[in-house]
Order: structure tokens, then C-alpha cells, then sequence
């Protein structure tokens, strides 16, 4: 089980709910639980090739599932999974 | 074309630090209420992460970002978006602006022209996925004492 806090601009496809409760016992499963109950966010979530996008990071507390176990990585009751947004740019 | 309020003091948070950071780019996040309108109440600066480049690029890490959900949840504020500067280009978002935005999130810009702010544009995708400009609607602090004993003299 784990809790998935869904970022705000990615609100709009979780019917406005801030956060999620999965049951699942690792990250991605936990994700394909949120994508299941919210299709809309899927899209915004994985790339064509069902990856986590390029500009998408998941975080197991404080820290990236790149340095854990990627979409293996173990979470229990009290885990919070976070989705977070890339933010960049540029004027020219 | 949809409005945004920008409080006074929000918008002296944004201008101080697009300027103070001249000739590099800022960037920080706004929060505030999202009714019919939506009104920015607090702009925070954070770091640009960016290690190159910064006169025209920027990056907020994903843990200054994960701050700004944190800070905008205790405080029963929306974070409503992201503020950046373009030093020595229009207030005018990008490609690279455009590869990277999110729905739902304002962005506001501020072209600012020899460490002085020459504009400030507000915009937000639409549902084709590019940027619509945002009316910007500067608005002093209700009960700021010093702005209503200034309007009597």
C-alpha cells in the first residue's frame, strides 16, 4: 500500500484529488493502479513505449526511484509516492 | 482571454527577482486561489538549477518542486504555476518554454532589459497544447495601510 500524491496541474485527470491510495507493493504497480481508476492521466504519465516520460520523475519519499529500484521498488502502508513535473526553459 | 490577479506584493517578489538575477534567467513558483479568477497571492524564488546556459535557460529541481506542492498544501494555497525571466528577450514564451509546459499551470514571464523589467505576460495552454496569453491584472494588497493612506494625499 502506498499513497500516490498526484502533482497539480495533473489534477484535472484525477478528478481533483490530491493524492491516491494504491494497494499495490511496488511502484509501478501502485502506478498502474492510478492510471487504471484515472485513465486520462496515462498519457501524461508513460510514453508511447509504456515508459515513464522523459520529463516525468517518481519519487519514494525523498528520494528518485532511479537511485532505488525503478518501478520495483518495494513500497509499504506508509510510503508516498510523488509524481513530479520537469520544470525548464528558456527564452530562446 | 482568461484573467490573472497578480498582488502587489507577489508582484514585487517576481519583478525583485528577475531583476536582482540579471543577466541570468529566475524562476520561482506562485500560489493563490483558482476561482473565476485566478489571483496570486505569494511568489517564491527558487534556485536555477540550470549549470550552463543560464542567461537562457533554467531548471527547478525535482525537490525544490516537490517543496513547492508541500508548501502549497500547508498553506491551503494552489500552486497556481511557474515565474520566469527572459534577460534581453520579449516576455514571450519559447520552444523551449512550449517542450516543457504543463497543463493546467500559468506561466509568467518578465522580459527585463538592463536589470530593469520592460513587461510582464501571463500563459497557459489550451487545450490544442499551445500558450494563450492571460490578461494580467496588477492588484494592490487589500487593507495595505501605506497604499490606502497614500491614495488620500
Amino acid at each position: 500500500m502506498a499513497k500516490i500524491i498526484i502533482p497539480t496541474p495533473l489534477r484535472k485527470f484525477t478528478d481533483n484529488q490530491s493524492s491516491f491510495q494504491a494497494t499495490a507493493n511496488n511502484v509501478g504497480a501502485a502506478l498502474s493502479e492510478l492510471t487504471e481508476t484515472y485513465p486520462g492521466i496515462k498519457g501524461h504519465l508513460y510514453d508511447d513505449q509504456g515508459q515513464v516520460r522523459q520529463f516525468i520523475k517518481v519519487f519514494v519519499g525523498e528520494d528518485d526511484i532511479k537511485s532505488l529500484d525503478n518501478e520495483n521498488t518495494a513500497v509499504e502502508t506508509a510510503t508516498v509516492i510523488s509524481i513530479v513535473p520537469a520544470i525548464a526553459g528558456g527564452c530562446c | 482571454m482568461a484573467d490573472i490577479i497578480i498582488t502587489e506584493n507577489a508582484r514585487k517578489v517576481i519583478l525583485k527577482d528577475a531583476e536582482q538575477t540579471y543577466p541570468h534567467e529566475c524562476c520561482g513558483f506562485f500560489y493563490g486561489t483558482d476561482e473565476d479568477t485566478r489571483t496570486v497571492l505569494e511568489a517564491i524564488p527558487v534556485e536555477n538549477t540550470k549549470e550552463e546556459n543560464r542567461e537562457r535557460r533554467f531548471e527547478i529541481s525535482a525537490k525544490d518542486y516537490l517543496k513547492a506542492e508541500q508548501y502549497a498544501d500547508e498553506k491551503g494555497l494552489t500552486l497556481l504555476g511557474v515565474y520566469h525571466s527572459h534577460p534581453e528577450h520579449p516576455a514571450i514564451p519559447s520552444e523551449h518554454d512550449l517542450r516543457q509546459a504543463l497543463p493546467y499551470f500559468s506561466y509568467i514571464i518578465v522580459s527585463v532589459k538592463k536589470a530593469k523589467t520592460v513587461n510582464v505576460l501571463s500563459w497557459k495552454l489550451n487545450d490544442q497544447g499551445r500558450f494563450a496569453e492571460e490578461k494580467v491584472i496588477n492588484q494592490n494588497n487589500p487593507f495595505d495601510v501605506d497604499v490606502f493612506l497614500s491614495s488620500y494625499q
